[in-house]
């Protein structure tokens, strides 16, 4: 048993900054509370600490019930989101300041932040202060730090949130790789999606301070069950259709498409999700390809966003560079899409019932 | 291109013309506010020659002035950094009613003339003050006494410590606490280890600045203490004393001594100011 977040709700005055959030983290995971920023997900994060006070709900840590233990009892690795270093301590200080106040022996001491500096590849920077430290480093103190007590979970808020895009992605890796050797239960907060899909064995997506979804990157990526969930996590097209003869029409397009091998659908009013990346743009017309217009193309490094419209409908779609050389696709051009993957919205009870079932995942206003 | 050269060259001498007013005011400015005025007390001071100058130094009501200066000045330390810190924590960290208003008014002894706190504390603890008459009754004196003089001073340094942590406070914010409590760290053990490091500098640098004002206080403490000699005259009000007797030796003898002690202060705040620069 690693961490179970019991139902919790947590108000500052008027705001609902928490509002009964329930989740459990397994022994050995390292879980990412995702969501923009203000949406809840430090304030769990500390609440699971103990920094902050629930309203009402239950915190235990490894089969404990902590909720009304002070965070000095805890034993919770906590990182912060700027480090907060002892400004006035060196390296070696920092990491050893919760051993001296475990009042352990000195050689224990010396032993233990022996080791962690080597572990987070520190050596050589003992007598350093923090601000004679990059960034990179200032987090692998912290980290360091928080390990050097051997506590029962690792919680770190926005870790990778000060660093520059390219030391990020590395120290986020490390963490990883650093995460599978320590195998301790821990839990980071983040805003940015692709770091949670890269890192983390599960998401627990925040939204306005409730839990929108739970689930492995895969399943939170592959099956949002929320409109906030699929746009918050890479982009997606949203389309008003219908079924008919077994066939999808999106409207306002002229052209019918079979649905995925063997998708039998019931006739009635549907509504499709379509990721940019799921979409594949030919020259030529090919069987369930719609016919559609190029608006416009942008640039972005990797890859190609391709705007296509016909009619009212504009559908995003993202090409990948070598393709896009290939085919040469310039503005104006007719061209066909045809949608390899898609999540596809039904109910009985005709288009009214599609459109509130929609509003109630907040698909459409 | 010849036009313009000349123009560059105006503009140069007139440039060098500016700045060389600038420095001739500063250097004037400081040759008659500090030097001359320095070296008149020093030529006053030895003017009978350098026995008489021991001599007055080493007359009784001179040392004992001195010794209560010291006295004065050590308890106010003592007390005023206590309470400066208490002080600075209260309004950086806890929310209450009334807490605008203490944190204006902490400055309020820096606006009041001393002379005018002085008649305050004269008011309040004097033979027939509201407080002064309770304490009289029991056999207390307040005023034209030590403890009056003392919190005399303790009143013109109040706002020193406190107002030189309360930036370095409010900028040190709550996560090295906070990671001090994750670590297991009572909040006493967090004070110690990692609060008042965090403003070890400027509170060295409020510290001297209560020494030297608690040095130099004149004003209120001379209301209140009465200037009796041999009891309650500090050195400031000794000076006074003796300059109004026409004892000129006696007057800027002691005032060398004052000025020493000003100086030897003045250098360590440079001394502390850079430390502070450095955190």
């Amino acid at each position: 048993m690693g961490i179970v977040v019991g139902d919790i709700s947590k108000k500052f005055g008027d705001f609902v900054a928490v509002d009964n959030v329930s989740f459990e983290v397994k022994a050995g995971e390292l879980v990412a509370l995702l969501g923009p920023s203000g949406s809840g997900k430090s304030t769990i994060l500390r609440i699971i600490a103990g920094l902050e006070t629930p309203d009402s709900g239950e915190i235990y840590l490894t089969g404990n019930d902590v909720t009304s233990l002070a965070t000095q009892k805890r034993r919770v690795g906590f990182v912060f989101q700027h480090y907060a270093l002892f400004k006035h301590m060196n390296v070696e200080k920092n990491i050893a300041f919760g051993l001296e106040i475990q009042k352990q022996k000195k050689p224990v001491i010396q032993k233990r932040v022996a080791e962690l500096i080597s572990l987070v590849k520190l050596n050589g920077y003992e007598n350093h202060y923090p601000d004679q430290l990059s960034g990179g480093q200032r987090q692998r103190v912290a980290l360091a730090r928080a390990l050097a007590t051997e506590p029962r979970v690792l919680l770190l808020d926005e870790p990778f949130g000060a660093l520059d895009a390219k030391v990020r992605s590395n120290l986020a890796h490390w963490l990883r790789e650093f995460h599978d050797n320590f195998n301790i239960t821990s839990v980071f907060v983040t805003h940015d999606q692709n770091e949670a899909i890269e890192i983390s064995d599960k998401i627990v997506l925040i939204n306005r301070g409730r839990v929108e979804q739970y689930g492995s990157a895969r399943d939170v990526y592959e099956h949002p069950e929320s409109k906030f969930v699929a746009s918050f996590i890479g982009q997606v097209n949203v389309l008003e259709a219908v079924v008919r003869d077994g066939r999808i029409n999106i409207k306002g397009a002229d052209a019918t498409f079979e649905p995925r091998d063997g998708e039998k659908l019931q006739t009635g009013d549907v509504v499709l999700l379509v990721r940019p990346e799921d979409i594949e743009l030919v020259a030529t017309p090919v069987s369930n390809s719609l016919p559609f217009t190029i608006k416009t193309i942008h640039y972005r490094g990797s890859h190609y966003e391709i705007n296509c419209e016909v009619g009212d409908i504009l559908v995003n779609v993202i090409e990948n560079k070598n393709n896009f050389i290939r085919q040469q696709w310039s503005v104006a051009q007719n061209v066909f899409l045809s949608f390899k993957d898609y999540r596809i919205f039904t109910a009985e009870g005709g288009h009214e019932k599609v459109r509130e079932k929609l509003k109630e995942l907040g698909y459409i206003e | 291109m010849n036009r313009s050269n000349e123009m560059v060259k105006v503009i140069r001498q007139q440039r060098r013309l500016g700045k060389n007013i600038l420095v001739a005011a500063v250097v004037i400015w400081f040759f008659f506010m500090i030097l001359m005025p320095v070296f008149g007390i020093i030529r006053e001071a030895f003017r009978e020659g350098l026995d008489v100058f021991i001599a007055a130094l080493t007359a009784p009501e001179s040392i004992h002035s001195f010794v209560l200066t010291l006295w004065i000045t050590m308890a106010t330390v003592v007390i005023n950094t206590v309470f400066g810190i208490i002080l600075a924590i209260t309004l950086v960290k806890q929310r209450f009613r009334g807490k605008l208003f203490v944190e204006g008014i902490v400055d309020l002894p820096f606006a009041v003339s001393p002379v005018v706190a002085g008649f305050m504390f004269i008011l309040l603890f004097g033979p027939r003050g509201w407080l002064g008459s309770w304490f009289e009754a029991g056999g207390i004196k307040i005023v034209y006494a030590l403890p009056g003089m003392l919190i005399a001073t303790l009143f013109v340094t109040l706002p020193f410590v406190a107002r030189e942590i309360i930036p370095v406070l409010k900028e040190f914010g709550l996560q090295q606490e906070e990671s001090a409590y994750v670590l297991g760290a009572s909040k006493w053990q967090t004070f110690w280890k990692v609060t008042l490091p965090s403003v070890k500098w400027g509170l060295a640098y409020g510290i001297t600045l209560t020494i030297a004002r608690s040095i130099g206080e004149f004003g209120a403490v001379l209301v209140v203490s009465g200037s009796i000699i041999n009891k309650t005259q500090t050195a400031t009000l000794h000076i006074h004393q003796q300059f109004t007797d026409y004892n000129y030796v006696g007057a800027f003898s002691a005032a060398i001594i004052l000025a020493v002690a000003s100086f030897i202060i003045l250098t360590t705040m440079q001394r502390i100011y850079r430390q502070k620069g450095v955190d």
